[in-house]
């Protein structure tokens, strides 16, 4: 009433401080949980190797930064042949799964749909579909088997255990990336009159790279990893890395098994980036 | 019919070119389906022999049929007068897996579903961060895992020094060697199993759906039960089973968090072929827990064709 | 404002007030609606008109409620709405991709939105079958929404949007997906529905034909920003800015200079020195250089012995069934169509020939 000179807007003045952005996607509590779960996946490694560095014996409290247990599990002959045959083993699986898995996947990308075809992917996939103790008990009892007839022994059963359940490993990325691939570049590659091997070698195997690699490198990390099968079938003296680490968990918790699970995670972690890297790669 | 002579000499180059390739694929899937048949199904079946067969004095199986595997699950035979008596021994380590199981199954659910949900809301390059966060801990090593999942619950681990210098509690909550213990160390183990199938399904989600939701009325939790997960079923269940199954067939979980004292079937099938050395009783037991597996997959598959037969 | 003159007895259904929304910040801001004033009325059929990218579904959006204004108010009936959530308005959408709920049945669709509101389940019943009548889909009541055609789930959408008997029916370019036959029934359909149901429409579209067939009134809109409001008569033939005359139909459009004006009559001198008068905008300049324009409807030859207003050399004749079009290049060099109804005597008009054209003075308008 005072000021009667200036015009009332038509709207009232938009307020101070609104909300500008209505997010009805977003739920309740749902980013709390997310966070949760990463605290939860994350936090007890963390820890970990955290004491892996602890310059004390206790796994309890943190003294002081040191490489102590790093040097002492190095200089370890329990943990440096553990993790020479880990490496053996891992090597060798990843080579045979890697060949056969790309193989069967250009076999059944790379040629017209076939009768069984659901059959072979099923058999593929199958030491994923098994739980894991029962595959590992059902090769003990075959390698058992096998050594009573022949009298033959050696790490050579572990390595053949390994590259069996990693084939599937190896096999997705590869299938994957044949998948996306278009027919197109081997087509024009046999449109100007290059034979079936050598649109292979020329064409197909570099342009499926990627893929290969990406296959071989979760095969060895999977092979590096595994426990279950190798605790059932490893002869004395085949004792890999994890199982050392369940024998010394058994025995007792030292700041050793922290340094070396340290650098066993390490690997992995590393090898999984790469592959993620990879992948990226793939997809541009 | 001139034209007779020509089409013959066709029909015979791709004859011999469907021939081709049929020698082309059977090399080329020959060695990874010899390695798998050899070294994963072939020993099945030797199990399923050994089940039926008496265990050896030392491991192993001497070559005489016997029922005593199977029906040693239910019963224990009386030593004086041979009788059968029922022994829920080995029921009930069954009834607590799949318990177990269930409870995880479910409380990864109830974690990893809202987790799924905000990683497929947010914007494209953010996802990409946040799914590389839940699959990793998937590529690192389960025992060790498991081992820093020991170090943090323990009586002297940081989260009862934590609750503790907090005020919260006055002596260490004991979880180590419990079925909590046991039961968190699954959800723990799996949860990534979980995330990602339902992610999977979410990321496929119209919001304009959620939006429809809002539109005609619907609250925001309406919207999330009427709506989302309805539409993510197919993630949800996937994300389900593949908890389910390995948390089913456990080893490493309840052999250290359970400190060897909860059993759940994969260590007591471990054991058989151990220290207490009955191979025919473990493989049956193998049997068994693969047939529940079975089961499992076999009612899913079954839903889902009834699912998809009741759309069509 | 504009156009609201038009029916000031009826309440307002829906109104916008200085209503901005401005998406993302700093350099990446986008404006994409700029101080928008609107107000829809009870029961009319309403079309937001432009072209792609002018803020058409972000208006519909703000109406209702899933996004927040930047600035401005909203209200329904009087009452501000600003902030209300979308599922505490009793607003109702049909969505271009039509969202139906691919994993519930044509009526559990219908029903949702009184599900939702809590109501028995005898009532939600009788309205999804009233509802289901209503779009002829009684037939279709169980089955999957993916097994519809396009047709039909638009329908569905449009029964689910109406079952809650909404107070206001927001519809985002909803015949855009349809094959052109398709769309012509529905359009007769859509616009006989909103007659029977007297639920206000709030219809967005690209398309000037769908606009002017279908609308009670019209709002044209350009880079966020309504440019006129009116019947779809006052946008054909008072068209007040070159966006909206350009955007409609054809228009040809000439410069020229205000002589003197007289109420809302302006005597214009073209470039080439005739005068014509013309009428002037609300907004329109009253002297200096204005633009002229008139449709080429309303331009004819003239017969022998009138004196044309305008001469120009024929350039081109481009008949199609109804009407001839003839292009003029008058001396100044402007073009000029003049729309001539059936055939023209092709022996007269030749290309090359010099022609006489007349502007019906009264449909000449002096743009904005
Ligand atoms: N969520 C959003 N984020 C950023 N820009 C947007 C968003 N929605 C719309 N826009 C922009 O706002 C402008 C108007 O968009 P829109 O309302 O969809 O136009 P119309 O429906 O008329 O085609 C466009 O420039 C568009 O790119
Ligand atoms: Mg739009």
């Amino acid at each position: 009433m005072a000021e009667p000179m200036t015009a009332m807007p038509a709207s009232p003045q938009p307020r101070q401080r609104r909300r500008l952005v209505r997010d009805l996607k977003a739920m309740p509590g749902f980013t709390a949980t997310a966070w949760l779960c990463i605290v939860t996946l994350y936090l007890p490694i963390l820890v970990l190797i955290a004491f892996s560095f602890n310059e004390n014996r206790s796994v309890v409290l943190w003294t002081g930064f040191s490489l102590d247990w790093y040097a002492k599990a190095l200089e370890n002959d329990g943990i440096r042949n553990a993790a020479w045959v880990s490496v053996k083993v891992a090597l060798f699986a990843t080579v045979i799964s890697t060949i056969a898995a790309t193989m069967a996947a250009l076999a059944t990308t790379r040629t017209k749909p076939f009768i069984g075809q659901g059959l072979v992917y099923g058999i593929i996939n199958q030491p994923l579909m098994i739980p894991e103790i029962v595959t590992a008990i059902a090769t003990l009892s075959l390698f058992a088997l096998v050594k009573k007839l022949t009298g033959l022994n050696g790490i050579g059963y572990l390595m053949l255990a390994h590259a069996a359940f990693c084939i599937p490993f190896a096999y997705m990325p590869i299938r994957a990336r044949l998948e996306t691939m278009t027919l197109t570049l081997e087509q024009a590659a046999a449109d100007l009159y290059a034979p079936p091997l050598k649109v292979f070698t020329l064409v197909t195997l570099p342009l499926l790279g990627p893929g290969i690699v990406a296959g071989a490198m979760l095969a060895f990390v999977v092979s590096l990893d595994d426990v279950i099968i190798t605790l059932m079938i490893a002869g004395p003296g085949e004792t890999t890395l994890p199982i050392y680490i369940l024998g010394a968990i058994r025995r007792g918790i030292t700041p050793e098994i922290n340094a070396v699970s340290t650098i066993l995670v390490a690997v992995s972690v590393l090898l999984v980036m790469l592959l993620f890297i990879v992948q990226r790669r793939m997809q541009r | 019919m001139s034209d007779r002579e020509p089409q013959s000499a066709l029909a015979a180059a791709i004859d011999q070119n469907k021939r081709n390739e049929r020698v082309t694929r059977a090399w080329l899937l020959a060695p990874a389906l010899a390695i798998i048949l050899a070294i994963s199904i072939l020993p099945l079946g030797i199990t399923v022999v050994y089940s039926f067969l008496t265990p050896g004095t030392y491991g192993g199986v001497t070559w005489e049929f016997s029922t005593d595997s199977y029906v040693q699950f239910l019963f224990q035979r009386d030593i004086f007068d041979d009788t059968l008596v029922f022994n829920s021994a080995y029921v009930s380590i069954f009834l607590r897996s799949i318990g177990l199981a269930l409870g995880a199954t479910l409380g990864a659910l109830i974690l990893g579903f809202p987790t799924a949900y905000f990683i497929a809301t947010k914007p494209r390059e953010q996802r990409n961060i946040w799914l590389f966060l839940i699959t990793l801990p998937f590529w690192t090593n389960l025992l060790i895992r498991t081992y820093a999942m020991l170090l943090i619950i323990r009586d002297e681990g940081i989260i009862n020094i934590m609750l503790m210098k907090a005020g919260i509690i006055s002596s260490p909550l004991t979880i180590l060697y419990t079925d909590t213990a046991v039961f968190i160390g699954l959800i723990y183990s799996f949860l990534p199993f979980m995330v990602l199938p339902i992610y999977a399904s979410l990321e496929k989600l119209d919001f304009s759906l959620v939006e429809a939701g809002y539109d005609l009325y619907a609250n925001r939790l309406k919207v999330l039960f009427h709506v989302i997960v309805p539409l993510a079923k197919p993630g949800i269940v996937a994300g389900c089973i593949l908890v389910f199954i390995p948390g089913l067939g456990a080893y490493i979980t309840p052999e250290l968090l359970g400190g060897g004292k909860k059993l759940m079937i994969g260590n007591m099938i471990a054991m058989q072929f151990g220290a207490s050395r009955n191979w025919p009783f473990g493989s049956a037991a193998a049997l068994i827990l693969m047939a529940l597996v079975i089961v499992v997959l076999l009612v899913n598959a079954l839903a889902a064709r009834r699912g998809a037969s009741n759309n069509g | 404002m504009t156009g609201t003159e038009i029916a000031r007895d009826r309440k307002a259904a829906v109104s916008a007030r200085a209503l901005s929304k401005t998406f993302g910040q700093g350099d990446y801001a986008i404006t994409a609606l700029d101080s928008v004033e609107l107000d829809i009325l009870e029961n009319e059929f309403f079309t937001l008109l432009g072209p792609s990218g002018c803020g058409k579904t972000t208006l519909l959006r703000l109406i209702a409620g899933f996004e927040l204004p930047t600035q401005g108010s909203i209200s329904l009936q009087g009452q501000d709405i600003t902030d209300k959530p979308p599922h505490r308005r009793p607003i109702n959408t049909v969505f271009q991709n039509y969202a139906l709920f691919p994993h519930m049945t044509v009526a559990e669709n219908i029903g949702f939105g009184l599900r939702m509101l809590g109501k028995p389940t005898a009532e939600i019943k009788q309205t999804t079958e009233r509802m289901l009548a209503l779009v002829q889909l009684e037939a279709m009541a169980g089955r999957r929404t993916d097994q519809l055609s396009g047709g039909q789930q638009q329908r569905v959408a449009l029964a689910r949007a109406l079952a809650p008997a909404p107070k206001v029916l927001l519809l985002d370019e909803p015949l855009a997906a349809l094959d052109l036959k398709l769309r012509k029934n529905m359009q007769l359909e859509l616009k006989s529905l909103q007659a029977e149901t007297g639920i206000t429409f709030v219809f967005v579209t690209h398309d000037q034909e769908e606009a002017l067939t279908m609308s009670d009134r019209i709002a044209v809109m350009k880079s966020g920003k309504i440019l006129q409001i009116g019947t779809p008569r006052d946008i054909y033939d008072r068209p007040t800015h070159r966006f909206v005359a350009d955007f409609i139909g054809d228009i040809n459009i000439l410069e020229g200079t205000v002589e003197h004006t007289d109420g809302d009559l302006a005597t214009v001198r073209l470039k080439d020195g005739s005068m014509v008068s013309a009428h002037l905008g609300p907004a329109s300049a009253r002297s200096g250089d204005v633009s002229v324009a008139i449709r080429p409807e309303n331009v004819r030859l003239a017969s022998a012995g009138e004196t044309p207003t305008l001469t120009g050399v024929l350039e081109n004749i481009v008949y199609f069934g109804a009407a001839t079009n003839l292009h003029l290049r008058l001396g100044t060099g402007e073009e000029i169509v003049i729309r001539n109804p059936g055939a023209v005597d092709e022996g007269r008009y030749q290309p090359g020939a010099t022609i006489g054209a007349i502007l019906q003075p009264e449909l000449i308008r002096v743009l904005e």
